[in-house]
Protein backbone atom coordinates (compact mmCIF):
# COMPACT_ATOMS: atom_id res chain seq x y z
CA UNK A 1 0.00 0.00 0.00
CA UNK A 2 0.58 3.80 -0.45
CA UNK A 3 -0.60 6.78 0.86
CA UNK A 4 -2.39 9.48 -1.43
CA UNK A 5 -3.72 12.86 -0.78
CA UNK A 6 -7.10 13.50 -0.95
CA UNK A 7 -6.85 16.19 -3.83
CA UNK A 8 -10.44 18.44 -2.67
CA UNK A 9 -8.71 18.64 1.32
CA UNK A 10 -5.62 19.47 0.22
CA UNK A 11 -4.97 23.38 1.25
CA UNK A 12 -1.53 22.98 -0.62
CA UNK A 13 0.30 24.43 2.17
CA UNK A 14 3.51 22.24 1.38
CA UNK A 15 3.95 21.05 4.96
CA UNK A 16 4.26 17.17 3.47
CA UNK A 17 6.30 17.88 0.81
CA UNK A 18 9.56 18.65 2.61
CA UNK A 19 8.90 15.47 5.48
CA UNK A 20 8.51 12.91 2.97
CA UNK A 21 12.06 10.37 3.12
CA UNK A 22 11.68 8.97 -0.31
CA UNK A 23 10.92 12.52 -2.14
CA UNK A 24 7.19 10.92 -2.86
CA UNK A 25 5.62 13.80 -2.95
CA UNK A 26 5.01 16.92 -5.11
CA UNK A 27 2.48 19.51 -6.14
CA UNK A 28 1.04 19.15 -8.80
CA UNK A 29 -2.10 21.51 -10.71
CA UNK A 30 -2.47 23.44 -7.74
CA UNK A 31 -2.42 19.98 -4.85
CA UNK A 32 -0.03 17.57 -3.32
CA UNK A 33 0.03 14.80 -4.78
CA UNK A 34 1.97 10.80 -4.01
CA UNK A 35 4.00 9.13 -5.84
CA UNK A 36 2.81 5.70 -5.51
CA UNK A 37 6.02 4.39 -6.87
CA UNK A 38 8.36 6.08 -4.27
CA UNK A 39 5.44 5.77 -0.60
CA UNK A 40 6.94 3.31 1.82
CA UNK A 41 4.23 4.27 4.08
CA UNK A 42 7.40 5.65 5.49
CA UNK A 43 8.41 2.21 6.75
CA UNK A 44 12.28 1.97 7.50
CA UNK A 45 12.04 5.27 8.45
CA UNK A 46 9.76 6.93 11.48
CA UNK A 47 7.27 5.58 13.35
CA UNK A 48 3.99 7.22 11.71
CA UNK A 49 3.45 8.73 7.88
CA UNK A 50 5.25 11.84 7.96
CA UNK A 51 2.76 13.47 5.79
CA UNK A 52 -0.28 12.32 7.32
CA UNK A 53 1.48 13.68 10.52
CA UNK A 54 1.97 17.01 9.65
CA UNK A 55 -0.81 17.74 7.36
CA UNK A 56 -3.00 20.27 9.28
CA UNK A 57 -6.24 18.59 7.29
CA UNK A 58 -7.70 15.29 9.14
CA UNK A 59 -8.05 12.36 6.61
CA UNK A 60 -6.38 13.93 3.91
CA UNK A 61 -2.92 12.01 3.94
CA UNK A 62 -4.87 8.43 4.00
CA UNK A 63 -4.08 4.89 2.62
CA UNK A 64 -4.51 3.88 -0.72
CA UNK A 65 -6.01 0.69 -0.85
CA UNK A 66 -6.06 0.10 -4.13
CA UNK A 67 -2.15 -1.08 -3.83
CA UNK A 68 -0.83 -4.28 -2.33
CA UNK A 69 0.72 -3.58 1.02
CA UNK A 70 4.38 -2.17 1.14
CA UNK A 71 6.79 -4.66 1.12
CA UNK A 72 10.65 -3.55 3.32
CA UNK A 73 13.24 -5.03 1.71
CA UNK A 74 14.20 -7.90 3.50
CA UNK B 1 27.53 52.87 5.99
CA UNK B 2 27.74 56.48 5.16
CA UNK B 3 24.74 57.91 3.69
CA UNK B 4 26.92 59.13 0.93
CA UNK B 5 28.67 56.79 0.29
CA UNK B 6 24.70 54.56 0.09
CA UNK B 7 23.67 56.06 -3.43
CA UNK B 8 23.16 53.27 -5.29
CA UNK B 9 20.73 52.45 -7.76
CA UNK B 10 19.31 49.11 -8.29
CA UNK B 11 17.55 48.29 -11.47
CA UNK B 12 15.57 44.82 -11.76
CA UNK B 13 14.49 43.65 -14.76
CA UNK B 14 11.56 41.46 -15.08
CA UNK B 15 11.84 37.88 -14.90
CA UNK B 16 13.55 34.81 -13.92
CA UNK B 17 16.73 36.49 -13.71
CA UNK B 18 16.03 38.51 -10.82
CA UNK B 19 18.00 36.33 -8.27
CA UNK B 20 21.08 36.31 -10.13
CA UNK B 21 20.89 39.88 -10.86
CA UNK B 22 20.61 40.54 -6.72
CA UNK B 23 23.77 38.71 -5.94
CA UNK B 24 25.44 40.75 -8.48
CA UNK B 25 24.56 43.96 -6.81
CA UNK B 26 26.78 45.47 -4.41
CA UNK B 27 26.43 44.55 -1.07
CA UNK B 28 24.90 47.08 1.36
CA UNK B 29 24.65 44.73 4.11
CA UNK B 30 25.14 46.01 7.87
CA UNK B 31 24.01 49.74 7.02
CA UNK B 32 20.75 50.00 8.66
CA UNK B 33 18.10 53.04 8.43
CA UNK B 34 19.02 56.23 9.30
CA UNK B 35 17.08 55.58 12.32
CA UNK B 36 14.46 58.36 14.00
CA UNK B 37 15.42 61.72 14.69
CA UNK B 38 15.62 60.45 18.68
CA UNK B 39 14.11 63.93 19.47
CA UNK B 40 10.00 62.37 19.72
CA UNK B 41 9.29 61.42 23.08
CA UNK B 42 6.79 58.92 23.09
CA UNK B 43 7.33 55.29 22.55
CA UNK B 44 4.64 52.86 22.86
CA UNK B 45 2.33 54.99 24.97
CA UNK B 46 4.35 54.38 27.96
CA UNK B 47 7.83 55.24 29.08
CA UNK B 48 11.31 53.69 29.09
CA UNK B 49 10.26 52.60 32.65
CA UNK B 50 11.47 48.78 32.26
CA UNK B 51 13.67 48.83 29.00
CA UNK B 52 17.40 48.30 29.02
CA UNK B 53 18.60 51.96 27.23
CA UNK B 54 19.75 49.90 24.07
CA UNK B 55 16.58 48.33 23.68
CA UNK B 56 15.02 51.62 24.24
CA UNK B 57 16.97 53.31 21.81
CA UNK B 58 15.76 50.71 19.07
CA UNK B 59 11.99 50.70 20.22
CA UNK B 60 11.24 55.04 20.21
CA UNK B 61 11.50 55.45 16.87
CA UNK B 62 10.76 52.33 15.58
CA UNK B 63 7.86 52.21 13.01
CA UNK B 64 5.71 49.07 14.52
CA UNK B 65 6.74 49.56 18.26
CA UNK B 66 6.38 53.45 18.62
CA UNK B 67 2.81 54.33 18.26
CA UNK B 68 3.46 58.09 17.36
CA UNK B 69 5.87 56.71 14.40
CA UNK B 70 3.64 53.97 13.59
CA UNK B 71 1.53 56.69 12.13
CA UNK B 72 3.56 57.49 9.67
CA UNK B 73 5.55 54.59 8.64
CA UNK B 74 4.09 50.85 7.51
CA UNK B 75 5.37 47.71 7.07
CA UNK B 76 3.93 44.80 4.53
CA UNK B 77 3.62 41.17 4.45
CA UNK B 78 4.67 38.66 1.66
CA UNK B 79 2.95 35.14 1.89
CA UNK B 80 6.13 32.82 1.60
CA UNK B 81 5.42 30.34 4.44
CA UNK B 82 2.86 27.94 3.49
CA UNK B 83 3.50 25.02 5.77
CA UNK B 84 2.95 25.31 9.45
CA UNK B 85 3.92 22.46 12.40
CA UNK B 86 1.47 22.98 14.60
CA UNK B 87 -2.26 23.05 15.00
CA UNK B 88 -4.76 25.97 16.31
CA UNK B 89 -8.00 25.96 17.31
CA UNK B 90 -8.12 29.56 16.35
CA UNK B 91 -7.01 28.37 13.08
CA UNK B 92 -7.97 27.53 9.71
CA UNK B 93 -5.27 26.69 7.37
CA UNK B 94 -7.61 27.29 4.32
CA UNK B 95 -7.17 30.55 5.24
CA UNK B 96 -4.20 33.05 6.04
CA UNK B 97 -2.00 32.53 9.40
CA UNK B 98 -3.01 33.62 13.05
CA UNK B 99 -0.17 34.67 14.50
CA UNK B 100 -0.77 38.82 14.42
CA UNK B 101 -1.91 38.07 10.86
CA UNK B 102 -4.84 36.72 11.74
CA UNK B 103 -7.10 36.30 10.53
CA UNK B 104 -6.10 36.69 6.79
CA UNK B 105 -7.37 36.52 3.21
CA UNK B 106 -6.79 33.86 1.05
CA UNK B 107 -3.33 35.48 0.13
CA UNK B 108 -1.73 34.32 -3.15
CA UNK B 109 1.63 32.24 -2.34
CA UNK B 110 4.64 34.26 -3.45
CA UNK B 111 8.12 32.15 -4.57
CA UNK B 112 11.20 33.99 -2.70
CA UNK B 113 11.93 35.74 -5.77
CA UNK B 114 8.29 37.14 -6.44
CA UNK B 115 8.07 38.10 -2.96
CA UNK B 116 11.38 40.04 -3.05
CA UNK B 117 10.83 41.87 -6.25
CA UNK B 118 7.44 42.81 -4.66
CA UNK B 119 8.80 44.27 -1.76
CA UNK B 120 11.09 46.05 -3.77
CA UNK B 121 8.26 47.75 -6.06
CA UNK B 122 6.12 48.87 -3.30
CA UNK B 123 9.02 50.28 -1.01
CA UNK B 124 9.84 52.07 -4.29
CA UNK B 125 6.30 53.54 -5.26
CA UNK B 126 5.25 53.82 -1.14
CA UNK B 127 8.41 55.51 1.04
CA UNK B 128 6.66 55.00 3.88
CA UNK B 129 7.07 51.79 3.66
CA UNK B 130 10.14 50.71 6.11
CA UNK B 131 9.39 47.36 7.42
CA UNK B 132 8.73 43.71 5.69
CA UNK B 133 7.21 40.86 7.76
CA UNK B 134 6.64 37.11 6.96
CA UNK B 135 4.39 36.15 9.24
CA UNK B 136 2.58 33.31 6.97
CA UNK B 137 0.10 32.17 5.77
CA UNK B 138 1.50 29.13 7.52
CA UNK B 139 5.11 29.27 10.64
CA UNK B 140 7.70 31.23 8.57
CA UNK B 141 9.97 29.03 10.43
CA UNK B 142 8.08 25.97 9.54
CA UNK B 143 9.54 26.98 6.19
CA UNK B 144 13.15 28.59 6.59
CA UNK B 145 14.56 27.93 3.00
CA UNK B 146 11.69 30.39 1.71
CA UNK B 147 11.81 32.48 4.64
CA UNK B 148 15.27 33.02 4.70
CA UNK B 149 16.03 32.92 0.71
CA UNK B 150 13.11 35.96 1.17
CA UNK B 151 14.95 38.03 3.81
CA UNK B 152 18.63 37.17 1.63
CA UNK B 153 16.91 38.94 -1.73
CA UNK B 154 15.86 41.92 -0.05
CA UNK B 155 19.04 42.43 1.79
CA UNK B 156 21.29 43.00 -0.59
CA UNK B 157 19.12 45.21 -2.50
CA UNK B 158 17.26 47.13 0.08
CA UNK B 159 19.41 47.61 3.04
CA UNK B 160 17.45 50.25 4.68
CA UNK B 161 14.32 47.99 4.56
CA UNK B 162 14.27 46.08 7.79
CA UNK B 163 13.49 42.64 8.57
CA UNK B 164 10.78 40.96 10.47
CA UNK B 165 9.14 37.44 11.12
CA UNK B 166 6.27 36.12 13.10
CA UNK B 167 6.20 32.83 14.45
CA UNK B 168 4.83 29.90 16.61
CA UNK B 169 8.17 29.35 18.34
CA UNK B 170 8.36 25.87 18.06
CA UNK B 171 11.41 25.35 15.48
CA UNK B 172 12.49 29.08 17.03
CA UNK B 173 15.40 27.50 18.97
CA UNK B 174 16.76 26.08 16.13
CA UNK B 175 17.17 29.47 13.68
CA UNK B 176 18.18 31.71 16.36
CA UNK B 177 21.53 32.21 14.89
CA UNK B 178 19.95 32.29 11.22
CA UNK B 179 18.00 34.99 11.84
CA UNK B 180 20.94 36.71 14.49
CA UNK B 181 23.33 35.79 11.17
CA UNK B 182 20.43 38.27 8.66
CA UNK B 183 20.22 41.00 11.07
CA UNK B 184 16.25 40.49 11.69
CA UNK B 185 15.02 43.40 13.32
CA UNK B 186 12.81 41.95 15.26
CA UNK B 187 10.70 38.84 16.21
CA UNK B 188 7.19 38.43 17.53
CA UNK B 189 6.30 35.04 19.23
CA UNK B 190 2.78 34.10 19.60
CA UNK B 191 2.92 32.47 23.39
CA UNK B 192 -0.87 32.03 24.23
CA UNK B 193 -0.18 30.13 27.85
CA UNK B 194 2.77 29.08 29.65
CA UNK B 195 0.88 26.14 31.40
CA UNK B 196 0.41 22.88 29.14
CA UNK B 197 -3.20 22.57 30.84
CA UNK B 198 -4.57 25.58 29.06
CA UNK B 199 -2.67 25.09 26.43
CA UNK B 200 -3.98 21.34 25.47
CA UNK B 201 -7.35 23.07 24.78
CA UNK B 202 -6.11 25.62 23.03
CA UNK B 203 -3.30 23.42 20.32
CA UNK B 204 -5.05 19.85 19.66
CA UNK B 205 -1.39 19.10 18.33
CA UNK B 206 1.87 20.03 16.97
CA UNK B 207 4.72 18.01 14.69
CA UNK B 208 7.90 17.91 16.08
CA UNK B 209 11.28 15.76 15.09
CA UNK B 210 8.64 13.48 12.90
CA UNK B 211 6.26 12.62 15.50
CA UNK B 212 2.91 14.14 16.62
CA UNK B 213 2.80 15.31 19.80
CA UNK B 214 -1.41 15.72 20.85
CA UNK B 215 -2.62 17.26 24.11
CA UNK B 216 -0.67 18.15 27.56
CA UNK B 217 2.41 16.80 26.09
CA UNK B 218 2.47 18.92 22.75
CA UNK B 219 1.13 22.07 24.62
CA UNK B 220 4.57 21.27 27.24
CA UNK B 221 7.05 20.91 24.18
CA UNK B 222 5.35 23.96 22.94
CA UNK B 223 5.86 26.15 25.60
CA UNK B 224 9.32 24.91 26.54
CA UNK B 225 10.98 25.67 22.68
CA UNK B 226 8.44 28.85 22.91
CA UNK B 227 10.05 30.33 25.54
CA UNK B 228 13.90 28.79 25.32
CA UNK B 229 13.65 30.35 22.00
CA UNK B 230 12.70 33.84 23.57
CA UNK B 231 15.61 33.64 25.95
CA UNK B 232 17.80 32.85 23.11
CA UNK B 233 17.11 35.90 21.12
CA UNK B 234 16.88 38.39 23.73
CA UNK B 235 20.16 37.11 24.73
CA UNK B 236 21.50 37.83 21.09
CA UNK B 237 20.18 41.56 21.48
CA UNK B 238 17.30 41.11 18.94
CA UNK B 239 13.86 42.81 19.40
CA UNK B 240 11.20 40.50 21.00
CA UNK B 241 7.67 40.79 21.00
CA UNK B 242 4.90 38.84 22.45
CA UNK B 243 1.19 38.47 21.16
CA UNK B 244 -1.38 36.84 23.18
CA UNK B 245 -4.48 35.55 21.39
CA UNK B 246 -7.31 36.76 24.55
CA UNK B 247 -9.40 33.79 24.64
CA UNK B 248 -12.35 34.52 27.69
CA UNK B 249 -12.66 31.48 29.56
CA UNK B 250 -9.42 29.42 28.67
CA UNK B 251 -6.58 31.70 28.76
CA UNK B 252 -7.85 35.47 29.98
CA UNK B 253 -6.81 35.62 34.03
CA UNK B 254 -3.64 33.11 32.93
CA UNK B 255 -2.38 36.12 29.90
CA UNK B 256 -1.38 37.72 33.41
CA UNK B 257 1.46 34.85 33.89
CA UNK B 258 2.30 34.96 30.36
CA UNK B 259 2.75 38.68 30.86
CA UNK B 260 5.25 38.18 33.47
CA UNK B 261 6.69 34.74 31.96
CA UNK B 262 7.82 36.64 29.08
CA UNK B 263 8.93 39.76 30.66
CA UNK B 264 11.03 38.10 33.12
CA UNK B 265 12.60 36.76 29.74
CA UNK B 266 13.17 39.62 28.29
CA UNK B 267 10.40 40.16 25.56
CA UNK B 268 10.26 44.69 25.56
CA UNK B 269 6.38 44.68 24.65
CA UNK B 270 3.21 42.25 25.21
CA UNK B 271 0.53 42.71 22.52
CA UNK B 272 -3.19 41.39 23.89
CA UNK B 273 -5.43 40.61 20.70
CA UNK B 274 -8.79 39.50 20.88
CA UNK B 275 -10.07 35.50 19.52
CA UNK B 276 -11.18 36.53 16.55
CA UNK B 277 -13.63 33.53 15.60
CA UNK B 278 -16.60 33.21 13.93
CA UNK B 279 -18.53 30.29 12.47
CA UNK B 280 -17.90 30.75 9.17
CA UNK B 281 -14.39 30.77 9.20
CA UNK B 282 -14.42 27.32 10.18
CA UNK B 283 -11.95 27.06 13.18
CA UNK B 284 -12.76 25.09 16.47
CA UNK B 285 -13.20 27.82 18.33
CA UNK B 286 -15.31 29.21 15.42
CA UNK B 287 -17.64 25.96 15.23
CA UNK B 288 -17.38 25.55 19.43
CA UNK B 289 -19.17 28.98 19.51
CA UNK B 290 -16.07 29.92 21.54
CA UNK B 291 -16.75 33.87 21.87
CA UNK B 292 -13.77 36.75 21.98
CA UNK B 293 -13.55 39.55 24.31
CA UNK B 294 -15.36 42.89 24.26
CA UNK B 295 -13.60 45.76 23.98
CA UNK B 296 -14.00 46.57 27.74
CA UNK B 297 -13.01 43.02 29.00
CA UNK B 298 -9.73 43.29 26.17
CA UNK B 299 -8.92 46.59 27.72
CA UNK B 300 -9.02 45.82 31.25
CA UNK B 301 -6.65 42.94 30.65
CA UNK B 302 -4.37 45.04 29.05
CA UNK B 303 -4.12 47.94 31.85
CA UNK B 304 -3.93 44.94 34.10
CA UNK B 305 -0.49 43.67 32.45
CA UNK B 306 0.65 47.86 31.11
CA UNK B 307 2.00 48.05 35.06
CA UNK B 308 3.59 45.31 34.14
CA UNK B 309 5.31 46.08 30.94
CA UNK B 310 4.94 48.00 27.60
CA UNK B 311 1.71 47.06 26.11
CA UNK B 312 0.96 47.55 22.01
CA UNK B 313 -2.40 49.00 21.30
CA UNK B 314 -2.09 49.71 17.93
CA UNK B 315 -1.76 46.57 16.38
CA UNK B 316 -4.03 46.40 13.69
CA UNK B 317 -4.36 41.77 13.62
CA UNK B 318 -4.60 42.59 9.79
CA UNK B 319 -2.22 41.56 6.94
CA UNK B 320 0.12 45.22 7.83
CA UNK B 321 -0.72 47.28 5.24
CA UNK B 322 2.01 48.82 2.93
CA UNK B 323 -0.47 49.59 0.07
CA UNK B 324 -3.22 50.22 1.77
CA UNK B 325 -1.79 53.29 4.13
CA UNK B 326 -2.15 55.63 1.26
CA UNK B 327 -6.26 55.83 2.07
CA UNK B 328 -6.55 54.23 -0.75
CA UNK B 329 -6.36 50.47 -1.65
CA UNK B 330 -3.49 50.41 -4.16
CA UNK B 331 -3.47 46.58 -4.12
CA UNK B 332 -4.40 46.81 -7.77
CA UNK B 333 -1.04 48.21 -9.00
CA UNK B 334 0.69 45.36 -7.27
CA UNK B 335 -0.56 41.85 -8.92
CA UNK B 336 2.48 38.96 -9.10
CA UNK B 337 1.40 39.72 -13.04
CA UNK B 338 2.24 43.37 -12.86
CA UNK B 339 5.21 43.28 -10.61
CA UNK B 340 7.03 40.57 -12.48
CA UNK B 341 6.67 42.76 -15.53
CA UNK B 342 8.04 46.23 -13.86
CA UNK B 343 11.02 47.89 -14.15
CA UNK B 344 11.92 48.54 -10.27
CA UNK B 345 14.02 51.42 -9.26
CA UNK B 346 15.25 50.95 -6.06
CA UNK B 347 16.44 54.66 -4.70
CA UNK B 348 17.71 54.95 -1.69
CA UNK B 349 18.67 58.15 -2.11
CA UNK B 350 14.84 59.63 -2.74
CA UNK B 351 13.40 57.32 0.54
CA UNK B 352 15.27 58.76 2.60
CA UNK B 353 14.64 62.48 1.50
CA UNK B 354 11.09 61.21 1.78
CA UNK B 355 12.05 59.57 5.56
CA UNK B 356 13.55 62.74 7.00
CA UNK B 357 10.28 65.19 5.37
CA UNK B 358 8.36 62.54 7.66
CA UNK B 359 10.55 62.96 10.51
CA UNK B 360 10.56 66.62 10.80
CA UNK B 361 6.04 66.29 10.40
CA UNK B 362 6.41 64.16 13.48
CA UNK B 363 8.77 66.22 15.84
CA UNK B 364 6.27 69.14 14.60
CA UNK B 365 3.63 67.00 16.08
CA UNK B 366 5.14 66.01 19.17
CA UNK B 367 5.48 69.81 19.86
CA UNK B 368 2.13 71.00 19.16
CA UNK B 369 1.13 67.71 21.38
CA UNK B 370 2.98 69.11 24.18
CA UNK B 371 2.37 72.39 24.06
CA UNK B 372 -1.52 72.12 24.34
CA UNK B 373 -0.92 69.30 27.26
CA UNK B 374 1.20 72.23 28.96
CA UNK B 375 -2.37 74.07 28.75
CA UNK B 376 -4.12 71.45 31.02
CA UNK B 377 -1.58 71.83 33.23
CA UNK B 378 -3.26 72.76 36.49
CA UNK B 379 -6.71 70.99 35.57
CA UNK B 380 -7.34 68.31 37.84
CA UNK B 381 -10.17 65.71 37.29
CA UNK B 382 -10.93 62.00 37.82
CA UNK B 383 -12.74 62.07 34.26
CA UNK B 384 -11.19 59.75 31.78
CA UNK B 385 -12.96 58.89 28.35
CA UNK B 386 -12.36 57.63 25.52
CA UNK B 387 -12.69 59.36 21.55
CA UNK B 388 -12.58 58.00 18.45
CA UNK B 389 -10.75 59.42 15.46
CA UNK B 390 -10.98 59.10 11.99
CA UNK B 391 -7.62 59.67 10.00
CA UNK B 392 -5.71 58.66 7.25
CA UNK B 393 -2.05 58.46 8.96
CA UNK B 394 0.36 61.25 9.22
CA UNK B 395 -1.59 61.82 13.05
CA UNK B 396 -3.86 64.34 11.18
CA UNK B 397 -7.40 64.43 11.49
CA UNK B 398 -7.87 63.44 7.87
CA UNK B 399 -10.19 61.00 7.28
CA UNK B 400 -14.53 61.84 6.58
CA UNK B 401 -16.35 59.91 8.74
CA UNK B 402 -17.82 58.03 6.09
CA UNK B 403 -15.19 56.64 4.51
CA UNK B 404 -13.18 55.81 7.24
CA UNK B 405 -12.47 52.11 7.45
CA UNK B 406 -11.40 52.07 10.83
CA UNK B 407 -11.10 54.78 14.07
CA UNK B 408 -8.22 55.18 16.18
CA UNK B 409 -9.29 55.39 20.48
CA UNK B 410 -7.74 57.65 22.37
CA UNK B 411 -8.10 57.83 26.37
CA UNK B 412 -8.21 61.62 27.22
CA UNK B 413 -7.75 62.54 30.58
CA UNK B 414 -5.56 65.21 32.18
CA UNK B 415 -2.51 63.45 31.79
CA UNK B 416 -3.35 63.65 28.37
CA UNK B 417 -4.12 61.71 25.16
CA UNK B 418 -3.32 58.26 25.01
CA UNK B 419 -3.60 56.19 21.94
CA UNK B 420 -5.42 52.76 23.39
CA UNK B 421 -6.36 50.64 19.95
CA UNK B 422 -8.27 50.83 16.75
CA UNK B 423 -11.78 50.08 15.97
CA UNK B 424 -12.57 48.56 12.47
CA UNK B 425 -15.85 49.01 10.51
CA UNK B 426 -14.86 48.15 7.25
CA UNK B 427 -16.37 44.94 7.18
CA UNK B 428 -19.53 46.04 8.32
CA UNK B 429 -19.96 48.41 5.11
CA UNK B 430 -19.30 45.64 2.83
CA UNK B 431 -21.31 43.10 2.86
CA UNK B 432 -23.63 40.87 5.61
CA UNK B 433 -25.03 44.25 7.02
CA UNK B 434 -25.89 46.25 4.24
CA UNK B 435 -25.52 49.67 3.78
CA UNK B 436 -28.64 51.17 5.49
CA UNK B 437 -27.26 49.54 8.79
CA UNK B 438 -23.64 50.42 8.53
CA UNK B 439 -23.92 53.26 10.37
CA UNK B 440 -25.72 51.63 13.10
CA UNK B 441 -22.89 48.81 12.77
CA UNK B 442 -20.44 52.38 13.28
CA UNK B 443 -22.02 53.40 16.26
CA UNK B 444 -21.86 49.85 17.64
CA UNK B 445 -18.12 49.91 17.37
CA UNK B 446 -17.32 53.21 18.76
CA UNK B 447 -20.32 53.15 21.16
CA UNK B 448 -17.79 53.36 24.24
CA UNK B 449 -16.69 56.88 22.90
CA UNK B 450 -17.76 60.55 24.11
CA UNK B 451 -16.62 61.97 20.38
CA UNK B 452 -15.66 61.03 16.98
CA UNK B 453 -13.36 63.21 15.62
CA UNK B 454 -13.43 63.81 11.50
CA UNK B 455 -12.44 65.83 8.58
CA UNK B 456 -16.16 65.99 7.46
CA UNK B 457 -19.23 64.61 8.41
CA UNK B 458 -22.96 64.63 6.94
CA UNK B 459 -26.02 65.99 8.03
CA UNK B 460 -27.88 62.19 9.14
CA UNK B 461 -25.13 60.76 10.64
CA UNK B 462 -23.87 63.99 12.69
CA UNK B 463 -27.98 63.71 14.17
CA UNK B 464 -27.96 59.76 14.43
CA UNK B 465 -24.17 60.22 16.44
CA UNK B 466 -25.54 62.60 18.79
CA UNK B 467 -28.99 60.31 19.30
CA UNK B 468 -26.71 57.42 20.78
CA UNK B 469 -24.87 60.05 22.84
CA UNK B 470 -21.40 60.40 20.66
CA UNK B 471 -20.52 64.30 19.53
CA UNK B 472 -19.67 64.61 15.95
CA UNK B 473 -16.39 66.74 16.24
CA UNK B 474 -15.37 68.60 12.58
CA UNK B 475 -13.96 71.67 14.11
CA UNK B 476 -10.52 70.23 14.61
CA UNK B 477 -10.26 69.15 10.47
CA UNK B 478 -6.81 68.38 9.08
CA UNK B 479 -5.48 69.52 12.72
CA UNK B 480 -2.94 67.12 14.44
CA UNK B 481 -5.09 64.16 16.48
CA UNK B 482 -3.79 64.42 19.88
CA UNK B 483 -3.32 68.52 20.08
CA UNK B 484 -6.43 68.31 19.17
CA UNK B 485 -8.26 65.99 21.09
CA UNK B 486 -6.26 67.36 24.38
CA UNK B 487 -7.96 71.48 23.15
CA UNK B 488 -11.75 69.26 22.85
CA UNK B 489 -11.05 67.83 26.26
CA UNK B 490 -9.97 70.93 27.80
CA UNK B 491 -13.47 72.26 26.42
CA UNK B 492 -15.39 69.63 28.00
CA UNK B 493 -14.08 69.36 31.23
CA UNK B 494 -14.56 73.25 31.72
CA UNK B 495 -18.34 72.60 30.61
CA UNK B 496 -18.60 69.79 33.06
CA UNK B 497 -17.25 71.66 36.02
CA UNK B 498 -19.13 74.72 35.24
CA UNK B 499 -21.63 72.28 35.34
CA UNK B 500 -23.39 73.35 31.62
CA UNK B 501 -23.36 69.92 30.90
CA UNK B 502 -22.74 66.07 33.04
CA UNK B 503 -20.15 63.86 32.98
CA UNK B 504 -21.56 60.17 31.71
CA UNK B 505 -20.13 57.36 31.60
CA UNK B 506 -20.49 55.27 28.58
CA UNK B 507 -20.83 51.20 27.49
CA UNK B 508 -19.23 48.88 25.73
CA UNK B 509 -18.31 48.44 22.39
CA UNK B 510 -18.54 45.69 19.76
CA UNK B 511 -14.94 44.11 18.69
CA UNK B 512 -15.07 43.47 14.55
CA UNK B 513 -14.57 40.42 13.30
CA UNK B 514 -13.23 39.68 10.10
CA UNK B 515 -10.06 40.54 8.16
CA UNK B 516 -9.23 44.02 6.79
CA UNK B 517 -8.60 43.13 3.41
CA UNK B 518 -5.44 44.35 1.89
CA UNK B 519 -2.91 42.58 -0.40
CA UNK B 520 0.38 43.36 1.00
S1 LIG C 1 3.80 7.94 3.96
FE1 LIG C 1 5.92 8.56 4.22
S2 LIG C 1 6.88 7.79 2.36
FE2 LIG C 1 4.71 7.83 1.92
S3 LIG C 1 4.34 9.82 1.01
FE3 LIG C 1 3.91 10.03 3.20
S4 LIG C 1 5.84 10.79 4.00
FE4 LIG C 1 6.33 9.93 1.96
S1 LIG D 1 0.23 18.74 4.32
FE1 LIG D 1 -1.84 18.14 3.74
S2 LIG D 1 -2.84 20.05 3.15
FE2 LIG D 1 -0.63 20.46 3.17
S3 LIG D 1 0.01 20.12 1.06
FE3 LIG D 1 0.30 18.19 2.14
S4 LIG D 1 -1.61 17.08 1.82
FE4 LIG D 1 -2.01 19.16 1.25
S1 LIG E 1 0.73 28.85 14.04
FE1 LIG E 1 -0.41 30.09 12.59
S2 LIG E 1 -0.68 28.81 10.75
FE2 LIG E 1 0.00 27.48 12.40
S3 LIG E 1 -1.92 26.67 13.17
FE3 LIG E 1 -1.38 28.39 14.47
S4 LIG E 1 -2.42 30.12 13.59
FE4 LIG E 1 -2.44 28.50 12.04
Amino acid sequence: MTLKIIASQCTSCSACEPECPNVAISEKNGTFVIDPKKCTECIGHFDEPQCAAVCPVDNTCVIDTSYPRYQPPA
Amino acid sequence: MDASVQHEQATIPDGEKLSAVMQTIAEHKGCGTSGGSGKASCGSGAGQNDLPPDIWEKVKNHPCYSEEAHHHYARMHVAVAPACNIQCNYCNRKYDCANESRPGVVSEKLSPEQAAKKVLAVASTIPQMTVLGIAGPGDPLANPEKTFKTFELIAKTAPDIKLCLSTNGLALPDHVDTIAGFNVDHVTITINMVDPEIGAKIYPWVFWKHKRYTGVEAAKLLTDRQLQGLEMLTERGILCKVNSVMIPGVNDKHLVEVNKAVKSRGAFLHNIMPLISSPEHGTVFGLTGQRGPTAQELKALQDECEGEMNMMRHCRQCRADAVGLLGEDRSAEFTTDKIMAMEVNYDIDSRKAYQAAVEEERVAKVVAKQEELASLAGQSSDIKLLVAVATKGSGLINEHFGHAKEFQVYELSTAGAKFVGHRRVDLYCQGGYGDEDSLETVIRAINDCHAVFVAKIGGCPKSDLLAAGIEPVDQYAHEFIEKSAIAWFKDYLEKVNSGEMAHVVRGDAEIRQGALISVA
